[in-house]
């Protein structure tokens, strides 16, 4: 689904502190398949995912979807692709505060312009999913770390993207959050969402539901699973 | 079509929740903004009805005045001296008038005296400003008393009260018959205070009062439009003193407004790059928050020109009254009639809400417009 052809990353690129963070990587991303990006911090595993996730564009190097250049692309057309092929599941969740569940959930579908009953009912529907339609008018601050999470999911589902990207999921949960959390996944994988993730808890990249784990090291890929 | 409207229904659905999030500091910043509209609107409405009001009021007086001058001092017009004036071209009418000052050491206050050309107030008997209605109590039919500047003591009958209308001018008026005014004064019989005279052509001013200067070369025309000229100089000087005086406030004010408007909280840039992360496109971003700076300078606009409205001619602009109408003891009591000028109402918007507006729309745009990955690193 997604092809990454001779990536290279540099932040401050000509200044006295540049620094490339992704050196050369070359890796296909199967479609309906969970892929698990695993290394140690500074590994480049989450700026891999912006690349992918049309978050920034790389310094070198090609990005294709679906067979399709989307490396060069202007920032409108990408922000197109990002929210119609993605969904992102934030590490610290990036919920807005002050909004209810139900508004966050709902929010990355405003650009679309969609009948708000359809949203509202798409919604909930995803709320009771995940078992959290109690919660739907709650402020998100006032939720627990395990239901913010929910609500992320729920809000990376809203757009019905093909492929979720989640960044470091389970850092922020306990053992038993964790498990919910992979059981979710297992859903997700089980609809036929391509997923990509990165971590470094054994209780992810070790998990059945992982069908291939990519290591990481210093910007490059040194296993490729 | 229906895709865009519901579009920018939702934008317009999240500006209005994001300002309700953001309540103390929005309503501070609308607070400070309204007292800002308020403060410019009140002097601009209150300057700009008294000019007017200056106008209307001198429209029914006469086109050239002619006093006569001794030692560079204004004199006594003596007799015959209306006749030198002669026929000149243009003058429709020439007449003589009389008016004077009078302290009136009751209420510590200057009266002014004046015989109506016309005629109207009987032997005996005057008709008073409304100001003078209030400082002494006087009705119709009610008899008062001055002590003259020889000592004797005058009483006279009041026949009626000069409507409310025209206080702006006949405040401290009183209108007395010929005989009672030279009586009262000493004037000496055939002597005027100045001659006024009526031009139908307005192009023709100008040339009557140079005629009048060299046929009287002692006397000195003063044109209608000079004296509304000079109103209008006086209510723009202090309209200028006001805001010389408010510049430091306001200036406190705007700068507030600027640094609240232009200043981007970690939490406003951190909500613009998840709105970004999650598919929001950095017009939908500008043009959410471009709303809400709009919201705001509009609401604060309209409140604060409205509150002006309200203050300038439903309470007689209390707050500047002393400064901006200038009467010194006897001050007129007036309802200004409400006069709106569309450039300066348009003066004032550009003024107050285009530099809200892009002073919220540059941060907007430089956080807009950064790549949203940084949302991916907490």
């Amino acid at each position: 689904m997604i092809e990454l052809s001779g990536i290279r990353k540099a932040f401050n690129q000509g200044q006295h502190n540049e620094y490339w963070a992704l050196n050369g990587i070359d890796l296909a991303i199967e479609a309906n398949k969970v892929t698990a990006l695993r290394g140690p911090s500074g590994s480049g595993k989450t700026t891999l995912l912006t690349l992918v996730g049309c978050l920034a564009r790389p310094t070198e190097g090609r990005v294709r979807l679906k067979r399709e250049d989307i490396s060069g692309l202007p920032e409108r057309f990408l922000t197109e692709i990002r929210r119609r092929t993605f969904g992102f599941i934030f590490q610290q969740f990036n919920l807005i505060k002050g909004l209810t569940a139900l508004e966050n959930i709902i929010l990355p579908a405003y650009p679309t312009g969609q009948p708000r009953r359809e949203l509202l009912e798409r919604a909930e529907t995803l709320l009771a999913n995940l078992k959290l339609g109690h919660r739907r008018d709650a402020k998100v601050e006032w939720l627990s770390g395990g239901e913010q999470q929910r609500v992320a999911i729920c809000r990376a589902l809203i757009n019905d993207p093909e492929a979720v990207i989640a960044d470091e999921p389970t850092a922020n949960l306990d053992t038993h959050l964790a498990k919910e959390f992979m059981a979710i996944l297992e859903a997700l994988a089980g609809e036929g969402r391509t997923i990509l993730l990165t971590s470094h808890d054994p209780l992810v990249v070790e998990s059945a539901v992982v069908d291939r784990v990519v290591d990481m090291r210093d910007g490059v890929i040194v296993d490729c699973g | 079509m229906k895709q865009w409207i519901e579009k920018q229904r939702y934008l317009i659905d999240f500006t209005l929740a994001s300002l309700a999030r953001r309540k103390t500091r929005n309503l501070g910043l609308l607070g400070v903004y309204i007292l800002l509209v308020f403060v410019l609107a009140s002097v601009a409405l209150y300057t700009h009805a008294l000019r007017i009001e200056a106008g209307k009021v001198l429209a029914a007086s006469p086109e050239v005045i002619l006093q006569r001058l001794v030692a560079g001092r204004h004199d006594l017009i003596p007799p015959g001296y209306i006749d030198r004036v002669g026929r000149i071209r243009g003058v429709q009418k020439k007449e003589g008038r009389l008016w004077g000052y009078y302290y009136d050491a009751v209420v510590k206050a200057n009266y002014t005296f004046m015989v109506p050309n016309a005629g109207g107030v009987e032997k005996g008997e005057i008709v008073v400003g409304p100001a003078l209605e209030r400082s002494r109590g006087l009705a119709a039919g009610n008899g008062i008393s001055f002590r003259s500047y020889s000592g004797k003591l005058h009483t006279f009958i009041v026949a009626d009260v000069l409507p409310q209308a025209s206080e702006l001018v006949s405040a401290d008026l009183v209108l007395m018959h010929e005989e009672d005014f030279r009586a009262f004064f000493d004037y000496p019989s055939g002597h005027f205070t100045d001659i006024a005279l009526t031009v139908a052509n307005p192009l023709e001013v100008r040339n009557v009062a140079l005629k009048l200067s060299a046929a009287l070369p002692d006397s000195r025309p003063i044109l209608r439009d000079e004296v509304l000229r000079t109103y209008a100089s006086i209510f723009d000087w202090r309209e200028g003193i006001v805001l010389a005086l408010l510049s430091a406030a306001i200036l406190a004010f705007g700068i507030l407004a600027w640094e609240k408007a232009s200043g981007l909280s970690a939490d406003e840039k951190r909500e613009i790059g998840i709105l970004k992360a999650i598919g929001w496109e950095t017009g939908d971003i500008i043009k959410m928050k471009f709303w809400e700076g709009l919201l705001i300078s509009l609401t604060a606009f309209l409140v604060g020109f409205v509150a002006a409205y309200l203050h300038v001619f439903y309470y007689a602009a209390t707050l500047f009254e002393p400064v901006l109408k200038g009467w010194s003891v006897l001050y007129p009591r007036f309802q200004l009639t409400p006069h709106i000028d569309g450039l300066q109402v348009a003066t004032l918007f550009f003024f107050t809400v285009f530099p809200y507006a892009a002073a919220v729309l540059v941060p907007i745009w430089k956080a807009a417009i950064t790549d949203p990955d940084a949302v991916m690193r907490g």
